[in-house]
């Protein structure tokens, strides 16, 4: 087994008194892919976004590396740096151009000079298929292209884990794939991954090991072989049934 | 119509015009710094400050400006302090002003969605970062039309400062009326010299205005990104 990368113990945490995490542990080894699934309102979101901090954490802590990152405010952003997330809605900067959004943490948040990423943002725009975009402003490109642009942003912090909360939730359908290949893309490079889903094909493809969340507990977990065809529990079963996942 | 009379007196007008846009400049300049700083303080929720500056924007905004000069200018001598006329007004106009821009700069910044300060955040920017490169350029081009109605707002309600017994257009243009019941001449001057103050300022905003709308509307490309 591989160095564990980050370590979460006992967290808890609630909303105006409404429990969303009970007691979550979990840890991630490095180069590892877990994908986390539940259903609707089971604390999915909430735990990636208390792992880099977007959400203050109630009791429990969170270790990157060994070293705890949860339960302090002053150096977030350095955090932050080590953990690359990506949301739904992309969140492109509107008043920026692709490269613009693309310099802005390496340059700004890490210091590094405009030539070197440039250069890099450039092979990366390359490889997600982007090269002709990097002059496009957000509104003038589709869902997918804005979605894989977002991968890239995050991807040139040169995070040791990214965090993926259900990218390609608010896409098309036929933009689904072209966002997915270059996260399995990144797989492939060994990108240590918490990846938020409602894909599950997706998720067996790239998962080395599913977590399947309900009510705030990790309910089970399991290799996704094993998770997506003998579930050991009632409520995974029945979970994966509601979203009539064919075994194939 | 006397044009004589009106000849006569225009340079006491274009005086007067430039003080009240001098006073009117200097004031807004100051409103714009006071006004910053208020939204900041209420962002960061800085203790004791924040709450300093929420007390003083209702307090300027609910009060008139005529009342606040009258407490500056005859309400601080009783205490001690003598400000000059200018000083007063100037002091009068940031205290007004201050408080509307911070209103103005608040709701700009309101405008921005949360999820631009937390993909910020996700980057590894500090909070201050992220406002500057991500949250103020596109904050500014919803405030734009706020912040430009204040300065067109703020220039003239100078004319308040006669109060006060400053040489501004409306004061002379009083005085004027005083001395010589050349009432339509004055009058009339007065009106123009307010338009050829504030129709450029507004021709200006309304450039601005468009060329921002057309920047968040994403058809224009920034200059130079970062
Ligand atoms: N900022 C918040 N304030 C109050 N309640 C919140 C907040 N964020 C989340 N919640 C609540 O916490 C619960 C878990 O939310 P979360 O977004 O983590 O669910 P999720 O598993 O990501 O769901 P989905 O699949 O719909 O995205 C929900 O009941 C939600 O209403
Ligand atoms: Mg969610």
């Amino acid at each position: 087994m591989a160095e564990t990368l980050l370590e979460i113990r006992n967290l808890h945490k609630s909303f105006e008194g409404v429990s969303v995490l009970k007691d979550v542990s979990l840890s991630i080894a490095q180069g590892e892919v877990v994908v986390i699934i539940g259903p609707s309102g089971c604390g999915k979101s909430t735990l990636l976004r208390c792992i880099n901090g977007l959400e203050a954490v109630d009791s429990g802590e969170i270790l990157l590396r060994g070293e705890r990152i949860s339960g302090q405010k002053k150096a977030l952003h350095l955090v932050r740096q080590r953990i690359g997330m990506v949301f739904q809605s992309y969140d492109l900067f509107p008043h920026m151009d692709v490269m613009a959004n693309l310099l802005l943490g390496p340059i700004k948040a890490l210091g590094k000079s405009r030539r070197e990423v440039a250069e890099e943002a450039e092979r990366f725009l390359v490889r997600v298929g982007l090269q002709d975009k990097a002059h496009a402003m957000p509104g003038q490109l589709s869902g997918g292209q804005k979605q894989r642009v977002a991968l890239v942003r995050a991807m040139l912090m040169h995070p040791e884990m990214l965090l993926l909360d259900e990218i390609t939730a608010a896409l098309d359908p036929e933009m689904v794939r072209e966002v997915l290949n270059v996260v399995l893309d990144l797989a492939r490079d060994g990108v240590t991954m918490a990846i938020v889903t409602h894909e599950m094909r997706f998720a067996e493809a790239v998962a080395d090991r599913v977590v399947f969340l309900e009510g705030g507990d990790i309910v089970e977990q399991a290799p996704p072989e094993k998770f997506f065809h003998q579930p050991e529990t009632e409520r995974a079963q029945q979970f994966l049934d509601t979203f009539d996942y064919k075994k194939s | 119509m006397d044009w004589d009379f009106i000849h006569r007196f225009t340079p006491m007008y274009v005086e007067a015009a430039g003080l009240t846009l001098s006073i009117g400049l200097m004031g807004i300049g100051l409103s714009l710094l006071v006004g910053f700083g208020c939204c900041m303080a209420r962002y960061f929720r800085v203790p004791v400050l924040r709450q300093i500056a929420k007390a003083y924007i209702e307090l300027a905004r609910n009060t008139p400006l005529l009342v606040q000069l009258f407490f500056l200018y005859f309400g601080l001598p009783k205490v001690g302090i003598r400000l000059s006329a200018e000083a007063c007004a100037i002091t009068g106009l940031t205290f007004l002003g201050g408080a509307y821009m911070a209103e103005a700069m608040r709701s700009g910044i309101e405008a921005v969605e949360k999820s631009q300060h937390e993909s910020g955040a996700c980057l590894g920017l500090t909070r201050w970062q992220v406002l500057q490169y991500i949250v103020f350029p596109q904050a500014f081009a919803t405030a734009v039309p706020a912040i430009c109605a204040n300065v067109i707002f703020l220039i003239k309600e100078t004319s308040v400062f006669s109060a006060v017994a400053l040489a501004d257009l409306m004061y002379v243009a009083k005085d004027l009326i005083g001395m010589y019941y050349k009432t339509d001449e004055a009058l009339l001057m007065l009106v123009a010299a307010y338009l050829v103050i504030l129709l450029p300022v507004s021709l200006l905003f309304t450039l601005l205005e468009r060329r921002m709308h057309h920047a968040g509307s994403g058809s224009v490309r920034p200059a130079e990104g970062t």
